[in-house]
C-alpha cells in the first residue's frame, strides 16, 4: 500500500518519475488509481456523514405563536402568516367550521409560493402545476418531490397557535 | 531503472486497466448512492441511510482491494 510511503525506501523521485517512457504509463495509472480510491473514500465518508446526522440530529425546537383568532377567516378562507421565522411564509386554510390546516407556502419543487384553489380544494403551485392535497399536504400531481411541510396548529380558547412544523 | 520484459509489461498493463475500469464503475455507483441517500434523507426518510452507508463501505473496501492489487501488479512488473 503506497498511500503512506516508508521513508527508508528509495527516494520519492525514483518511485514517481520513471526514466523509460514505457514505465511512465504505470506511474500515471497508479496515481490515477490512487486518486479514484481516495474519491471512493470521500463518497463513503459522505454516506457516514449522512448516517451520523440522521442519528444525532437534535429535534428542532419551535416556539408557540398566535396565528389567528378562531372564526377570523370564513370557511374555505385563507390567511397568510410567517412561522417559525419571518422568512418562512405559510398558508392557513379553514377547511370546515372547526377545522384548520396550515402548510409552508414554499413549493418543494423550486420554492414558488403555493396558493389555495377553493374550487379544486387543493394547494396549487403556479410555476410548474404542482398540486398538493389540502388534507395532508401530499403531492397530488406535478414535479414536487415531497409533501409540503405541515404547520401544527393548536386551539387555545379563541386563539389558534402554531406550535411546530412537521416534515421539514 | 530496470525495465521488465515487454510481454510481462503488457500483461501488467492489461491487469491494471481492468482494475481501473472496475474502480471507476464502483466510484460511479458510490456517487449515485450518495446522491440518492442525500435526496431521501432530505425528504425526511431515514430508512435507507444505514444500508446505504454499509453498502458504500463495502464498495470502498472493494476499491481499496483493487488499489492494493494494482499496487502489487505494478511493483511486480515494474520493479522486476
Amino acid at each position: 500500500m503506497t498511500f503512506f510511503r516508508n521513508p527508508s525506501k528509495e527516494p520519492l523521485w525514483k518511485e514517481e518519475f520513471s526514466v523509460l517512457a514505457s514505465d511512465e504509463r504505470y506511474v500515471t495509472r497508479r496515481q490515477f488509481t490512487k486518486f479514484l480510491t481516495l474519491a471512493s473514500l470521500g463518497m463513503f465518508v459522505g454516506n457516514l456523514w449522512i448516517l451520523l446526522r440522521s442519528r444525532f440530529a437534535r429535534a428542532r425546537q419551535f416556539s408557540s405563536v398566535k396565528i389567528a383568532q378562531v372564526g377570523e377567516i370564513p370557511v374555505r378562507g385563507v390567511k397568510l402568516f410567517t412561522y417559525p421565522t419571518p422568512q418562512d411564509h405559510c398558508i392557513m386554510v379553514r377547511t370546515g367550521d372547526d377545522e384548520y390546516v396550515a402548510y409552508s407556502q414554499k413549493c418543494t419543487h423550486l420554492s414558488c409560493a403555493v396558493y389555495y384553489s377553493a374550487e379544486n380544494d387543493r394547494l396549487e403551485c403556479p410555476c410548474h402545476r404542482g398540486f398538493f392535497s389540502i388534507k395532508d399536504g401530499s403531492v397530488l400531481q406535478g414535479p414536487p418531490p415531497r409533501p409540503l411541510p405541515q404547520v401544527t396548529l393548536v386551539r387555545d380558547g379563541s386563539k389558534l397557535l402554531a406550535t411546530g412544523v412537521k416534515g421539514t | 531503472m530496470p525495465s521488465a520484459e515487454p510481454h510481462k509489461q503488457r500483461r501488467g498493463l492489461v491487469a491494471i486497466d481492468g482494475a481501473m475500469a472496475l474502480i471507476a464503475i464502483i466510484l460511479i455507483v458510490q456517487m449515485w448512492l450518495l446522491s440518492a441517500t442525500l435526496e431521501t434523507y432530505l425528504a425526511g426518510h431515514t430508512g435507507a441511510v444505514v444500508p446505504a452507508a454499509l453498502f458504500s463501505g463495502l464498495l470502498f473496501s472493494g476499491c481499496l482491494a483493487l488499489n492494493l492489487f494494482v499496487d502489487r501488479v505494478d511493483r511486480g512488473t515494474w520493479h522486476s
